[in-house]
């Protein structure tokens, strides 16, 4: 018998690999086909992808189930502000700078409510988020309970023209949505992501296999709070006015998140992109019928965590055993040679 | 040959219910030891103590020569110990041969090639090779048990306990294990087996320990152990459950 032979790309994952750049390509030259209200929503969409895709890799591999990632958004928002008003800085110079702070602040946080388990580690999460939001609230330079606008100096900065700065916050947004994506994938990909994965299958056996949980957990936390805050400060970019309300909505910043992921396929690298389209599909396609909209997300909510559990992704993966993202390891066998 | 194991004074209760008390024994390098006891007589709950998932009252553990009481379960797969669940965990969403490559990559830390063959390696021995590709979540309870075995194995341990990996299997499968466990043994690895299916059990180890509520009631040679008053109580006179 001849050795069986490992591989891990599929005729699939290839043909997704050509299609995403070709998208890529098409999307990057938006500015020259798009209408400035489509290039706004498309630059939302592509905040909530990054959005989903980070909040999946942190509750549905590493099992950090928070429900205040917005304390993320909305620090990277007010950092945006706060650096470039009374820092002097860059938009994109503040923005990156929020990431790292926002790592540096994670570890503290993740320290206290990594005590918590179930349950109250997302009411813990939650707390720390309001406290980001009455904290912001207070501090009266950053416009305080009623908030601000990004003056009109700072704006200019980061292009003369305003289609030209719509140009870049839209090419800011893919880039980010790309980026989010790329990393989530090539992590997951390597060595630490299939012990991730191990992770969100089941502790205790990755643990009796050598997997530092704990550890594992923080260094996903760490990121991902990183990487939230950055698209924080995207979204406050483009929106050009914070607020404590805005900046720290649960309901935009957790909820409809937690809403795409769950409705895509949570645990898996393809249901937030899924999640995101259906999403924004049924906000379109409802935006008439005022706060029906909300009832019917709930509804579609609720009918595929009964029916489907692992989402609209888990139901097309299972049915045609289909990867768009080449993560599993194929072992050809002997006979399966002789068949093709 | 010294102690690779040595349990000392272990104690371990749930509220009322004893699962160890002050439990003694030692396992040399290279030895293959048999548990048996009555049902929820604190067998798992001993591999619990061992590999680290659950943390004693009071006692030692010590491995190869270290104190690890107080070493977490990942340090101590590291170490060399790898052990099966009695009630399979398999990493669900990931194939079979995914579940060896965790083993081959976190415990016995390899990587790239080196790593895949020894997942493969170890698929062949716990014959799962043909189903590398298949999700564990659809495996079936027993193919989830010899699973158990080829991912504790991947982890290439130097202690190996293996937890009721024999129940249900036919004469034949039930053969072809012993032999699987035989080689692996004979490869140099220290083996504990609690199971059930005492002529499997007999047929590889050279020592059994018998536990009821928690105490070690006996330990010896398989063959005096099974002829003593306190197994053929345990096993053909009262049910400690009714
Ligand atoms: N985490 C726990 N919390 C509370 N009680 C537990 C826990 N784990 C085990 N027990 C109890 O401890 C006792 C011993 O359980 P254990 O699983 O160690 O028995 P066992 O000898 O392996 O039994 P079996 O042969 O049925 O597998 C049982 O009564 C069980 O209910
Ligand atoms: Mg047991």
């Amino acid at each position: 018998m001849s050795d069986p032979v490992v591989s891990r790309a599929t005729r699939t994952s290839r043909i997704a690999v050509v299609v995403a750049l070709l998208a890529l390509i098409v999307l990057a030259a938006a500015p020259w086909w798009a209408g400035r209200a489509d290039m706004r929503l498309m630059s939302e969409i592509f905040l909530y992808l990054s959005l989903a895709s980070l909040w999946n890799l942190m509750a549905g591999y590493a099992g950090l189930v928070s429900v205040g990632q917005q304390a993320f958004v909305g620090f990277g928002g007010y950092m945006l502000f706060a650096l470039t008003v009374f820092g002097g800085l860059h938009p994109i110079a503040a923005i990156l700078l929020a990431g790292l702070l926002a790592s540096a602040l994670s570890v503290p946080i993740a320290s206290l409510i990594f005590r918590l388990k179930g349950a109250y580690f997302a009411i813990g999460t939650w707390v720390v988020a309001e406290v980001f939001r009455l904290s912001f609230a207070q501090i009266s330079a950053l416009g305080g309970g009623s908030g601000s606008s990004l003056p009109v100096g700072i704006v200019r900065s980061l292009a003369s023209s305003r289609s030209g700065r719509e140009a870049l916050t839209y090419w800011l947004a893919l880039g980010a949505a790309a980026v989010v994506i790329l990393s989530v994938y090539l992590f997951l990909r390597s060595q630490r992501g299939l012990a991730l994965t191990a992770i969100r299958d089941s502790e205790v056996a990755a643990s009796g296999l050598g997997i530092n949980i704990w550890r594992t957990k923080l260094e996903v936390y760490v990121v991902t709070s990183a990487l939230t805050a950055i698209i924080g400060g995207l979204i406050f970019l483009q929106k050009l006015r914070i607020s404590p309300d805005a900046a720290f909505s649960i309901n935009d910043w957790t909820a409809f998140v937690i809403f795409i992921v769950v409705i895509g396929g949570i645990g898996t690298l393809e249901g937030p992109i899924i999640g995101t389209i259906i999403f924004f599909a049924l906000r379109e396609f409802l935006a008439d019928f005022g706060t029906i909209y909300l009832m019917v997300l709930g509804l579609v909510a609720i009918i595929v965590m009964l029916k489907a559990p692992k989402g609209v992704w888990g139901l097309v993966r299972d049915r045609f055993d289909l990867e768009l993202f080449p993560l599993s390891y194929r072992v050809r066998l002997d006979q399966d040679r002789k068949k093709t | 040959m010294s102690a690779l194991l040595s349990i000392n004074g272990l104690s371990k209760s749930f509220g009322a219910v004893v699962v160890a008390d002050e439990t003694s024994f030692e396992v040399r390098a290279g030895e293959a030891v048999g548990i048996l006891g009555p049902n929820g007589a604190g067998k798992t709950s001993l591999f619990n103590l061992i590999a680290g998932t659950l943390r004693p009252d009071a006692g030692r553990i010590e491995f190869a020569d270290s104190d690890i009481t107080e070493t977490s379960a990942a340090r101590r797969c590291k170490l060399g110990i790898a052990r099966s669940f009695q009630v399979p965990q398999p990493f669900g969403g990931m194939t079979v041969f995914e579940n060896a490559l965790v083993g081959a990559t976190q415990g016995a830390d390899l990587s790239g090639r080196e790593a895949e063959s020894h997942a493969l390696t170890v698929l062949q021995e716990t014959g799962l090779l043909p189903k590398a590709n298949v999700r564990a979540e659809t495996l079936t309870l027993l193919e989830r048990k010899r699973l158990e075995m080829a991912r504790a194995l991947s982890a290439k341990p130097t202690l190996l306990l293996l937890d009721e990996i024999a129940g249900g299997l036919t004469d034949a499968e039930c053969g072809a294990l012993i032999e699987s466990i035989k080689r692996i043994h004979a490869g140099g690895t220290t083996i504990i087996w609690i199971e059930h299916v005492v002529h499997a059990l007999l047929a590889v180890v050279q020592r059994v320990i018998v536990v009821d509520f928690g105490r070690k009631i006996a330990e010896g040679e398989p063959g005096r152990i099974m002829e003593s008053r306190e197994v053929k109580e345990i096993y053909l006179g009262v049910d400690p459950d009714a």
